[in-house]
Order: C-alpha cells, then structure tokens, then sequence
C-alpha cells in the first residue's frame, strides 16, 4: 500500500498527489512516469513523475480528471492509500546541452514538464516554457514554471490570460519572427503534440514529443502502448514514452487511444451516475 | 502378477455448454473413491520408469501407494519434499510427454493418470490443512540473504527451497502480484487462482518475503541488490516479450498480443467489466493465431467472454500442434474452430484503423524442420480473406530486454536468453543465478521449477562456502 500525503486541487479537474514511495524518491528522472492502481478493482494507468523528494521520500502526480479511473482517483484524500505503483518506468528524457530549448505543455502536463524544464536549465540551456491553457482558470503553477525557465510564455484558448491562440500557433510565431530554437519537447493531447511536430519539421528542429499511449504494465510485455516510428514498431513504455516528433504515424496514435471510447463512457456510468 | 487394469479413470468436467458461460475450473479433479480406483490400478514397478520422466524427480510409485493406503498426510509429504507447487503442476504439467510416457502402461494408451492424483493430494491438502510450511523442519537460519527477481513458478520454487534450508529471500516483482505466467497467463477456468494464491500462500508460510510492483532494472539494479546485503541474486523473468508476426496492419485497433489480451482478462478480470476497470474488446468474430497452449487459453477466454465465433488459425496440421491434446479437445469441445494450414499475411482495416478481417494464404507441409515438425510452406495464389474484427496473435514470447539494458556484466545468447549453466543456473556474473523461461526461453512450468530447484542448491553451497 502507497500512502497519500498530501492532496491538493491545482484548478478544475487537475489535482496534485504526493505519495510516500522511498526508493521512487531517489530513482525518479525527467521524463519517466509511474503505473499505478487504485484498488482491487481498478485499472492499471500511467502517470508522469512529476516531482521527487528524496528527503521526504516521496513522489508527486498531476493528473486530470478524464474517465473512471481519474475520477476515482480524485476521490482520494490524505491519509488513503493505493494498492499499487510501480517505477520508474521508460526511458529518462535526453537531457543535454543542446542551446535554446523550448518546452511546450498543455492542460495537465503543464505540471509534469517541469522536471524537463528544469534538468534542461540546469544543463546551461536556455529554457522556454509555452504553457497553453483552455483559460485563466486553469491556469497552475505559474510560479513553479517560471522557476523552473528563463522565459515562461502562457496562452489560453480564449485569451482570458496571457497571450491568446493555442501553442503551436505561438511556436509558429516564434520560429516566424526568427527565434532560434534548438529543440524542443513537447507534453499533452496528441493532436498538439502533431501540430507542434508539423510546425517545425520545415525548419529541421528536433521535436521530441511524449507519447501517452495506452498501457497496462508499462515493462514491455504485452505490446498495449505500441506506436509507429519510423516505420517501426515501438513500445511506448520501454522504448518511449519520448519518441521523434517527425517520425511518428500520429493517424494510427490517434486510431489506437480511442480503441475503447465505448467502454470508458460504460464505466464511468457505471461508477459515477 | 498383479491383474492389468487399462480402464483409466475419467476426469470429470463441466459440461461444454455451461463452461462456455463461466470462467470457473473447467477440469473438476477426482473424488477419493476415483482417486483410490486410479491409483489402485498402479502395479508400484520395482524399477519405476515415471520418476525419470518427472523433472523434478517426484517419488511418483511412492505418493500413489499412500492414496492407495489412504493415507493422504503421507502422500502429501511425498510430493512436497519435491514439488512446493503440486496444484498447480497437477493442473497444467503436460504429462503425456512426462512421467505419464513413461510409464509401463503408457504403450497400451492407459498410463496411470499421475497429474490427476498429483492434483487430487493437493486439492486434499486445500481442503483438510491450512497450507503451512511448519509442517516441514527449517533449518536454522544462516543469516544469508538472496533476491530472487520474478514470482513465477522459477523464482518460487527457487525460494520456497532456500527459505528451507535456512536462508532469508525476498522476492522482487515487477508486477502487483505474485504468480508470473500463472497468474496474468493461464486462465481461471484452467488453474483457478485461490489455488496459485494457495500455493503462493505457502511459500511465504515458509518465510519468504515478496516486494511487489519492483521492477528490477527500473528501480533497482542487480549490482544494487547485490550492494545492498544480498549476497545472492537468481533471475527469474520469464520470457516475458510477446512475438508478433510483422505483417502489414498488425497495429491496427482489433490486433492483441496473446499476452494483452490474457493480461487484461486474467491479471486484471476484465471479464469483469464494468465493475472491474479494465477493458477488453470482443469482437462478432476472433482468430486467434498460433497453436500452442496460449492460443487455446486465448481462444477458449475469447469464447466465454461471448464471442459468436472464435478460430484457431495455424500453419500447419493439426498433429504439428505444441498445444496439449487435453487442451485442444477441450476447445473442440467448446466449439472452437480450427483453420489448419492457414496463415495470414496481411491485416486489413477500415478508413478509422479498425481490423475488418485477414488476408491468408494456404499452406502445405514440407519437409521436417529443425524442430522436427514438417515445415508449412506457402501454396501461391492461395490467397483468401477471413471476416473477423478481433485477432489475437499467440506466436509466443521471448525474453524482455528490459534486465539486459540495465546490466552490462551478464551474458546473453542471440536469442535474449540469459547464459546460464544447465546444471547449477550459474550465470557469467558471480552471485547471479538465472533459470526458468529467460534462460531457457519459453518452456513449461515444471522445467522452470526444475531448474529453481537445482539452482537453489548450488546457491547454498555457494553461500555455506562463503563467508
Ligand atoms: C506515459 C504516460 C504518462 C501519463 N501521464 C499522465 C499524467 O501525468 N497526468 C495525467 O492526467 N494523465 C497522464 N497520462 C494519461 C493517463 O494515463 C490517462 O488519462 C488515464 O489512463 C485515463 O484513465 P481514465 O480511466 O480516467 O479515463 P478513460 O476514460 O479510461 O480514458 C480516457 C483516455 O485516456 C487514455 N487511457 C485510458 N486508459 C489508459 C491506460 N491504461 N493507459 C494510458 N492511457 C489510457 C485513452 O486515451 C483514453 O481515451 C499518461 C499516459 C501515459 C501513457
Ligand atoms: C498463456 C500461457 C499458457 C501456458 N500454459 C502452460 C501449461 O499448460 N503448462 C506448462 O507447463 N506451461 C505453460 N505455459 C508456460 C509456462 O507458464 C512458463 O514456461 C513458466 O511460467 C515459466 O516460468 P518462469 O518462472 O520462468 O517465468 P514467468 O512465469 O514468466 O514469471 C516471471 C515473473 O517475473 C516477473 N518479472 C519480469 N521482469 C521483471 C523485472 N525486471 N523485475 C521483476 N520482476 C520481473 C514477471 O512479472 C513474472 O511475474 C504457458 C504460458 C502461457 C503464456
Ligand atoms: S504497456 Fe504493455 S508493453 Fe507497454
């Protein structure tokens, strides 16, 4: 059993769970994530690390209330437990020193890109964060991120804080106006993470992008979480989650996260109405 | 001599129809007076041929002769003294190809139903005593600790026996249970799980202690184990990498790995859904490619989770098949249809990356090949679609890389498979061990636990000659 420790709302929908785990304390990197599992009947899912205490011997988690099994999680408190969570799991993000580096985020992953930002400043990259939110409300962690960036750009959907029109339009500008970038990774829905891959592939700028397929282990052994790259066939979990923005086949990613659209409207009637 | 009694007794089973509606046992194991007429009809050879048969050397004549003196606290002794997992052996060893060859009355097509007596001991112990490693002497404890890495049927056997002779084990799991194969693998209907956990029940009674969700190489290394107070290491990972057959539209939505598809319906009982989390998609109609156990487990799942119509799909005939014939039967007579010397080449889709069915091809035998089976071999212009919207592809599984990337000291053949010594399951590292399916690639039950067994004792002599 995991203890929580602490709970906290971020903004509507997103919540923060800090859970005691030691040794995931001391192991977690940028860029890798956790599977876990509420209870006997839950579901097996991934989360990104999205901050460590090793001192504490805890791990952190931001997630978004999406179906079942998010929804039940956000019915947890302080004090409760999960049967499971096991990590760290795929591949660390390549943190070097590759000059300008632009960190993009929307929604939830705004709170785990984080990490990246910040292991890419410390590696004596200049860190842009672009964080895009549906509106001012949903707007978290703005502080965090501009510690954790030499330049934080936030953009909402409506323009009701910070600069109006979705990210990749943003990039669009950037690389337009003659910014120069050195590479960029980039966290959220798949379609941002396409339109992003798609504005810089002209300009050649390496675009790592996380893919969030679905999984159930999370170590490779039952081919769940598979994508395309390079015409290859890759797991996610063990080859990923960070893949080549470029090379991906964004049409079957997009096929295969829907493959239970059914099923997950059944459960959350089932367990929430 | 002794009358010579062919009439092997029957196992008695849930009726087709109703077992296509249920995921309880399909097999109901002997009552005692079946067991006692069973094990009456074994003569007790002087020179017993089974035990050879037996990897794990069983004092098969001896367990039979207690059930025949009804004295079942003995037969369980026997058994136990070499087999720390006998319900589930009883279950899915295949002894048509083990002791039960050999035994003398193998020849006449009525060799002595050994794994049902097996079972029958085992299901008695369940029954009339708590599973408790009191009942055997400990030795006293050495103070030595070793980490076994996976819960399968290789890493607890290699821990039951060591916790035995006095020796402090902890087992690291990746997953959040214990049971390797037999428990996210092979169906309930097959080896129902309170008997995995019965049984795993056991090994921990006798002190061993299991660390779920640690993926070893993800959260620990073995040079950190070994840093950190275990003067020991065995790897017990299985071949956990499901195979797929790298054809065009593999990855379409409708195309599971056997190891997806019997991991969301197993581990994590997605018969079960909605009030169990995890999906599984069914589908009108399913094929399932392959034609060993895993794609009769995959198969008759797919038919109790209510498909209309399921097909095995196999390149070859039916009498190259590595299933078990008792498991192929028991498809048959669930309505599983077979498709021998079928093979697809291409999965077909819809505009949305849905699978709406299979290009095949036909296939004829050739030649035997290096497994000794006869080769299949294409028929061109064979070509013809089947209609189906679910396709599981159960070709086997080899070993995951994922302890290969984190060790730079161990060894491995081209096949992925750990190198490690056939007799002891020494590896190249020192104080590492390996045995089970990462070391012998995929295999049976039995063999891995044969091989926990001989690696458990070269692991004490190794740690009574060290100090
Ligand atoms: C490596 C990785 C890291 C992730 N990190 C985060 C994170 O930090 N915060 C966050 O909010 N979300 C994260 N996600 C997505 C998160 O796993 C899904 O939102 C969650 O599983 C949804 O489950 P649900 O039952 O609430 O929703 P559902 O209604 O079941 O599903 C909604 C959508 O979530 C996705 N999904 C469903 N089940 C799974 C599954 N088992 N594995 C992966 N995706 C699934 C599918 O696209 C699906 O359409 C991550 C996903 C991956 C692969
Ligand atoms: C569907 C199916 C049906 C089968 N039917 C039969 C049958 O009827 N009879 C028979 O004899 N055999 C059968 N087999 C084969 C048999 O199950 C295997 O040969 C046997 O389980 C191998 O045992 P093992 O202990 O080596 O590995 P496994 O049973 O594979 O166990 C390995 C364990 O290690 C864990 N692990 C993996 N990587 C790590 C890591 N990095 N860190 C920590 N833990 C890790 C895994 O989660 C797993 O629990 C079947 C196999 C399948 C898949
Ligand atoms: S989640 Fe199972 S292989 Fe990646």
């Amino acid at each position: 059993m995991y203890k929580i420790i602490l709970k906290q709302k971020l903004a509507p929908k997103i919540h923060l769970l800090k859970i005691k785990e030691p040794i995931l304390a001391k192991k977690s990197q940028p860029g890798q994530f956790v599977v876990l599992k509420i209870d006997e009947e839950g579901e097996r899912i991934p989360l990104n690390i999205a901050d460590w205490d090793e001192n504490e011997g805890s791990i952190d988690v931001v997630f978004f209330e999406k179906g079942a099994t998010t929804l039940k999680l956000a019915l947890l408190n302080e004090g409760d437990s999960i049967v499971s969570l096991a990590g760290p799991l795929g591949l660390p993000t390549q943190i070097e020193k590759f000059g300008h580096v632009v960190c993009i985020a929307a929604g939830v992953a705004a709170g785990f890109i984080i990490p990246i930002a910040k292991a890419m400043k410390q590696k004596g990259n200049k860190v842009t964060s672009l964080i895009w939110q549906k509106n001012k409300k949903m707007v978290f962690w703005e502080n965090r991120l501009a510690g954790a960036s030499d330049r934080l750009i936030i953009a909402t959907e409506d323009g009701s804080y910070g600069q109006k029109g979705p990210a990749p339009m943003i990039l669009k500008k950037m690389l337009e106006n003659g910014d120069t970038i050195d590479r960029i990774n980039v966290m959220g829905p798949g379609p941002m993470l396409k339109a992003c891959s798609d504005i810089t592939s002209p300009y050649g700028i390496k675009t790592i992008v996380s893919l969030h397929s679905i999984m159930i282990d999370g170590i490779g052994m039952c081919g769940s979480c598979r994508v395309s790259v390079g015409g290859k066939t890759k797991f996610a979990c063990v080859d990923g989650p960070d893949f080549d923005g470029h090379q991906v086949d964004w049409k079957l990613f997009s096929a295969r996260n829907n493959i239970y659209k059914n099923e997950e409207k059944i459960a959350v009637e089932q367990h929430f109405s | 001599m002794e009358k010579i009694n062919l009439n092997r007794v029957p196992m008695p089973k849930q009726k087709p129809k109703t077992r296509i509606k249920n995921f309880d046992e399909v097999a109901l194991g002997y009552n005692s007076q079946q067991s006692k007429n069973e094990a009456d009809r074994c003569i007790q050879c002087p020179n017993p041929t089974c035990i050879e048969g037996c990897p794990v050397e069983i004092n098969i004549p001896g367990f039979i002769k207690a059930i025949k003196d009804d004295d079942m606290p003995e037969a369980l002794k026997i058994l136990k003294e070499k087999n720390s997992l006998p319900g589930i052996c009883g279950r899915v060893c295949p002894q048509e190809v083990q002791c039960e060859e050999k035994c003398v009355f193998s020849k006449k097509g009525a060799p002595i139903a050994i794994g049902r007596l097996e079972r029958y001991v085992a299901d008695w112990e369940q029954e009339h005593l708590k599973s408790s490693g009191q009942s055997f002497i400990k030795l006293k404890p050495t103070g030595k600790r070793v980490a076994v890495v996976g819960a399968g049927p290789a890493g607890l056997t290699v821990s039951a026996d060591l916790a035995k002779l006095g020796h402090q084990v902890t087992i690291f799991e990746a997953l959040h249970t214990p049971g390797g194969v037999l428990t996210y693998g092979i169906p309930n209907f097959r080896l129902p799980k309170n008997i995995v956990n019965s049984e795993i029940d056991y090994v921990k009674s006798l002190g061993v202690q299991i660390e779920l969700d640690s993926v070893v190489g993800k959260k620990m290394t073995i040079d950190e184990l070994l840093d950190n107070n275990f003067q020991a290491v065995f790897l017990g990972v299985g071949a956990g990498l499901p195979m797929f057959l790298n054809i065009p539209g593999e990855n379409l939505n409708g195309v599971y790995s056997a190891n997806e598809f019997l991991t969301r319906a197993n581990l994590m009982k997605a018969y079960k859904f909605p009030d169990y989390y995890t999906p599984i998609k069914i589908g009108k109609r399913i094929a399932v490619i392959g034609g060993g156990n895993v794609a009769m487990d995959s198969a008759r799942t797919a038919i109790r989770l209510g498909s209309d119509e399921v097909s095995i799909v196999y390149r070859r005939s039916e009498v190259e098949m590595p299933a078990r014939q008792e498991e192929i039967e028991n498809a048959k007579e669930e309505g599983i249809k077979f498709r021998f010397l079928t093979n697809p080449k291409k999965f077909l889709g819809d505009e949305k990356y849905w699978l709406k069915g299979m290009e095949c091809n036909k296939m004829k035998l050739g030649k035997p090949d290096k497994s000794g089976r006869r080769r299949p071999i294409t028929i061109s212009d064979s070509e013809f679609i089947m209609h189906v919207d679910i396709a599981v592809v159960a070709l086997g599984t080899t070993p995951n890389p994922l302890i290969a990337a984190s060790d730079k000291d161990l060894e491995f053949t081209k096949k992925g498979t750990i190198i490690a010594d056939e007799k002891t399951g020494k590896t190249t590292k020192p104080g590492v061990w390996a045995g089970g399916d990462i070391a012998s690639g995929s295999a049976t039950v039995i063999s891995a636990m044969g091989a926990g067994q001989r690696a458990a004792k070269s692991i004490h002599d190794y740690l009574m000659s060290s100090d």
